[in-house]
């Protein structure tokens, strides 16, 4: 069975279609809504971005031009909004203490390594990067972007995009390397 | 073993992720896939981000997904907004969008083939014109038949997706028809019927009898 692509959907959605609405969000909530929470660190107000990030969609999509994928425009408006909304509200900015609650309910680092079990401590630490690593680890391997669409989406040079996906992953081994596992890299 | 210089090497090692995600062009997927089968450094190193991609995935997964409110929220707003002026260019524009959409790779290649066909019979028609031109000698009355494409009794004709180019240049032979003016939007050709224009009812019965063509997609008279 052929699927409506996303672009029909937007023609739709530009036309007032409500049913096409629902599709695209249905299709892409959880994403957006993931890629939105490791941003913000806050459920509640990820939630509450995503109906805003739609809402835009809802608004934008007569001047959606195609130039890229629906789901790659979608995660820029995300961004933007998520980076609004943190620069609005930085009281709802969590401490690193709490937002290591939420994002990871593994073992600690210790407990981990007792265990040897190296994926938990590689997830930990990558739930330890700055919000600029873990936003380009999560465009590259999560949401599957291109280079020139995560150049895109964050609004950097496409050089730039690799440097920084290599010193994210840089910083990931110096990150391991302090809870003991050394990859032998860089 | 390290096969690559240095250079070279950063710039492969740089590319890891995106060959891991599978999102790399045909070509730098060919570059780094020959480097990874030259290079056991830095095929081991590949290992590497291949298991940040897997865990990468795992912790995304891990958390969770909005509650069934966040619809109810979206809509709620989209009801908040004021009517939503229904413009005919955003149907237009769907209209079309959903025609190209709904064609298969091999239908389109069809319409390709179509479209190539309907302008090399243009150029051979305008050819042909112009040879006549330049053979004829003598005086021409106002009323000799017309071979400017603007004049003449007209249809707009979108031809069925599964007929072959044959199929096209066979009906418009057969019917003595000439393609005046297209591809236009939605895939129309302007084809000419006649060369002096025709009554209406005449133009009607002639797209009644094309129409019942299994080239013939979608037939109307035109202007």
């Amino acid at each position: 069975m052929q699927t409506t692509s996303d672009e029909v959907l937007i023609a739709r959605i530009a036309g007032g279609d409500r049913l096409a609405m629902q599709v695209l969000f249905a299709r892409h909530h959880v994403r957006v809504y993931r890629f939105v929470l490791r941003l913000v660190r806050n459920e509640a107000t990820a939630e509450d971005l995503i109906s805003d990030v739609f809402l835009d969609v809802w608004r934008q999509a007569g001047k959606f031009e195609g130039r890229s994928a629906v789901s790659t425009w979608m995660l820029s408006i995300a961004r933007f909004k998520a980076l609004s909304a943190l620069r609005r509200k930085p009281e709802q900015e969590l401490d690193e203490e709490t937002a290591e609650q939420i994002e990871d309910h593994a073992d600690n680092p210790e407990v981990a390594l007792a265990k040897k079990d190296k994926a938990a401590v590689l997830r930990q630490a990558l739930s330890k990067l700055s919000a600029e690593h873990r936003e380009i680890v999560d465009l590259v391997y999560y949401h599957e972007k291109s280079v020139e669409e995560v150049a895109g989406i964050v609004g950097i040079p496409e050089a730039t995009v690799k440097t920084r996906m290599f010193y994210a992953r840089k910083k990931l081994s110096e990150v391991l390397k302090e809870q003991g596992i050394d990859r032998g890299w860089p | 073993m390290n096969t690559l210089n240095k250079e070279t090497q950063s710039d492969i090692e740089e590319l890891l992720p995106w060959h891991a995600a599978g999102t790399l062009s045909r070509r730098d997927t060919q570059r780094v896939e020959e480097a990874l089968a030259n290079d056991p450094e830095l095929a081991r190193r590949y290992e590497m981000v291949r298991e940040e991609f897997g865990e990468t995935i795992l912790l995304n997964e891990t958390l969770g997904a909005p509650s069934g409110h966040a619809m109810e929220k979206l809509f709620a707003k989209i009801d908040a907004e004021p009517a939503r002026k229904q413009a005919t260019s955003f149907n237009f524009t769907t209209r079309v969008v959903e025609f190209f959409a709904s064609f298969s790779p091999r239908t389109l290649a069809y319409a390709g083939s179509a479209a190539v066909l309907a302008i090399l019979l243009q150029a051979g028609i305008i050819a042909s014109v112009m040879i006549k031109e330049t053979k004829t000698t003598g005086y021409e009355t106002a009323s000799a038949p017309s071979t400017d494409p603007g004049v003449g009794a007209f249809t707009l004709i979108r031809f069925a997706p599964q007929a072959s180019s044959d199929d096209i240049t066979k009906f418009l032979e057969a019917n003595k028809l000439q393609v005046a003016a297209g591809p236009m939007p939605g895939g129309l050709f302007k084809v000419r019927v006649a060369v002096t224009g025709l009554p209406k009812g005449e133009l009607a019965n002639i797209v009644k009898k094309l129409q019942e063509d299994k080239v013939v997609g979608f037939i109307a008279t035109a202007d």
